[in-house]
Order: C-alpha cells, then structure tokens, then sequence
C-alpha cells in the first residue's frame, strides 16, 4: 500500500485516559408506580419504590428489579426486553414509552419517576390491560395482503418506490403506545385508533393489494380516520419513529381524492 | 378476481359507503379559512376601516344592511360561523358524552339551537327595516 498513513507501533502508544467518562455509580431513583391489584385493591393507588440503579439502566431494568427485590406482586408485561416485541409499553412521566427503550439517564430523576399503565384500555393489573379492543380494532382493517388475480409462479415484483411508499409503516410492533396516547381514543373506544390505521395504511399503499377499497371503507366509517384531531400524541408516543399523524393524513387524502 | 372477501362490518350496519364525515371533515377545513377571512375582515374593517367601535349604531347597521354586498358578507359568516361551530360541538359530543341518550339530547338540543339561530338571523338579514329605528 503506498498511503501517507503511517501507523504507529503499540508500543509507543500511552495508555488510554479517558478524563472524562467517570466510572457510573448507581444512584437510588424513586418511581411511583400505579398499583391495582383487583383481588384486594378498591382503586388503583400510586406506591413509591426507591431501587439503585446505573445511568444506563432501562425502566424495565427498575421493574424487574422492583419486582425480585422489593415487591413480587408488581406485574407487568414483558416479553423480548429489547423493543421489538411491544409488550412493555406503559406511561413513564406521563407519556407513553417502552420501559426497555426507556433510559435512567433521559429521565429527570431528582422527582419520583411515575409508571403507569396505557390510558384508555380496561386496566386487569397493575400494569395490564386488556388488549382485546385494541387488537379488534387492528383485525377490521385487514391486516393482511389481499392479492389480485391468479397466483404467480415466482414472487411478486416490487420496485423499491413501491416498497418505500408504505416503508415507514412497516415498523409497527403493536405496543399500543400510539393509540393509548390519543384523545379521542381514551373518551371514545369504538374511534379505530392510530394503531389500526397504520396497520391499514402498511397495506393500502402496497402495490402488490387489491384490498384497498375494502379498508378504506372502514376507515370512512363513523370511528375511521375523520375522528383524528392530529394532536401528534401518536407520533410522539411511537417508539418505532412512525410518523403516524402524517399515515393517517394520507389515509384521509386517499379518502378525498379517490386514489392510491 | 375481484375481493373474495365480504364487505367488513357487512350486515351489521353501514350498509352503504356513506360519505357524511369525510364531507364534515372536509367542510371544517374550507369554512374555517373562508370564516379566518371573513371574520377578520369583519373586524378589520369594523374596528380599524370604518373609524371604530363607537361609529356602529343602528344608522350604521341600517346603512351597511342596505348594500347587498354586506347582506351576503354577513349571511355567509353567520351561516358557515354556525355550522362550523356546530359542527365542531357535534364532534365533541361524540367524544366526550359517553350515554346514548346523553348523546343523542345534547345533539338534539345543539341542532334546534343552531337552526333557531341561523333562521332568526337570516330572517334579520333579508327582513331588516330600516324605518323602525
């Protein structure tokens, strides 16, 4: 190689001082957390938890740390830890994050830290709720490829400006954060939700479906995307970076406008 | 092949595409920029155009009302102002009144209110008499 690059031998190398990255030391941080144990619990009650804990830890970390030293009958969900499978997802400081993708050190923890479960679905447990309406919701909008026509031999071709028309969608892990954060849905469960219209929004701009027409129709319906009063909650809430608002924006321009 | 699946919700109700909240949604948006225009207009021209708030009495009102320009000016921002509004209430009400009947007597008594309002001015718009004064 005739580069100017000239590397040093490691032997002439100072060992490396990082002045400015100190050790972590753990910190005790308080979260108040939104009990409700239905076997015994009237209401739900908020209870203070004081764990040690790294900068780097996630809130779930804190969670399973609560629970195995403090107090096991804390429940919550959790499933792949790692912000794929979308089962952690809960209000932390008000807004609705993934515990797992939720860091000590972004989190202002001079006050206590307050957890609670998504707004807005029927609470079962502490940190529980159902699921059902919102999963409901997802299946009315056909969730799935409605191809046209006979079935080809090999795949079905798609040029990558198809694909990235409805990439952004793709990325839905059904947490529920989105939808649990929008007003329309806490006050009016039958409103579809942010969730169902992504969903619906991955396939109505595929161009590989014929189901369009379909799930458009539902999403005119009464509770369908005419409800959205884009307050971007959603798009705040969406732990996958989906700009929800503007899928849900489109869905109503193709509603207008007659067109894919 | 055209979609082998049945229409969803099919049965139950909905029984035909009905297109009445894209048309209220899409009305919101077009009357609410007529209305930014109209109402600021108004208050334009009112407040800073005409020499102030103090010149409006009903020798003015009488004046303006005569002109058929300000007859349409002020019969489209009373009719779109309430069903705009009206509109708009109808939406928090779906929202907010979770009892079917508490839903449907708010929405009966915001319908009757509106059409009362918007009949009594358009009766005033087109019936004014300025002899009375």
């Amino acid at each position: 190689m005739s580069t100017d690059v000239m590397i040093e031998p490691a032997t002439n190398t100072a060992p490396v001082v990082m002045p400015d990255t100190p050790t972590p030391v753990a910190t005790d941080v308080t979260f108040r957390i939104r009990r409700y144990r239905p076997d015994y619990d009237e209401e739900p009650h908020w209870e203070d938890y004081t764990v040690a804990l790294y900068p780097t830890d996630r809130v779930l970390t804190a969670l399973e740390k609560i629970k195995a030293e403090l107090d096991g009958s804390l429940t919550f969900r959790r499933s792949c830890g790692h912000g794929i499978c979308g089962s952690d997802a809960m209000r932390i400081n008000g807004r609705n994050r993934l515990a797992c993708k939720t860091l000590v050190k972004d989190i202002d923890i001079r006050k206590p830290i307050t957890v609670e479960a998504i707004k807005g679905l029927p609470l079962e447990k502490d940190l529980v709720v159902d699921m059902e309406p919102f999963f409901a919701a997802y299946r009315q909008v056909l969730p799935f490829l409605i191809p046209e026509g006979h079935e080809p031999t090999k795949e079905r071709i798609q040029s990558a400006e198809d694909r990235a028309r409805f990439d952004d969608t793709t990325k839905c892990i059904l947490c529920a954060a989105c939808t649990t954060s929008c007003p329309v849905f806490w006050t009016d469960e039958a409103y579809f939700g942010p969730a169902a219209i992504v969903a619906a929004h991955r396939f109505i701009f595929d161009s590989r479906d014929a189901g369009s027409a379909a799930r458009l129709e539902v999403l005119n319906d009464k509770e369908g995307v005419w409800r959205c009063r884009t307050t971007f909650n959603c798009t705040d809430a969406c732990p996958r970076g989906i700009e929800v608002t503007k899928a849900i924006q489109e869905v109503k321009q193709a509603l207008i406008f007659n067109r894919v | 092949m055209s979609n082998p699946l049945a229409a969803p919700r099919a049965g139950s109700r909905n029984k035909q595409r009905s297109n009445f909240e894209l048309y209220g949604w899409l009305f919101m948006r077009i009357s609410g920029l007529i209305l930014v225009f109209l109402v600021l207009g108004h208050l334009f021209i009112m407040n800073i155009l005409d020499g102030g708030v103090q010149r409006i009495n009903f020798a003015f009102v009488a004046g303006r009302w005569s002109s058929p320009f300000w007859q349409v000016w002020d019969l489209s921002m009373l009719w779109l102002a309430l069903l705009h509004g009206g509109n708009g209430m109808r939406t928090i009400i779906n929202d907010y009144a979770e009892r079917d009947q508490t839903r449907f007597w708010l929405k009966m008594l915001l319908y009757v209110s509106t059409a009362i309002i918007i009949a009594l001015g358009t009766l005033v718009i087109f019936t004014f008499d300025p002899s009375i004064g």
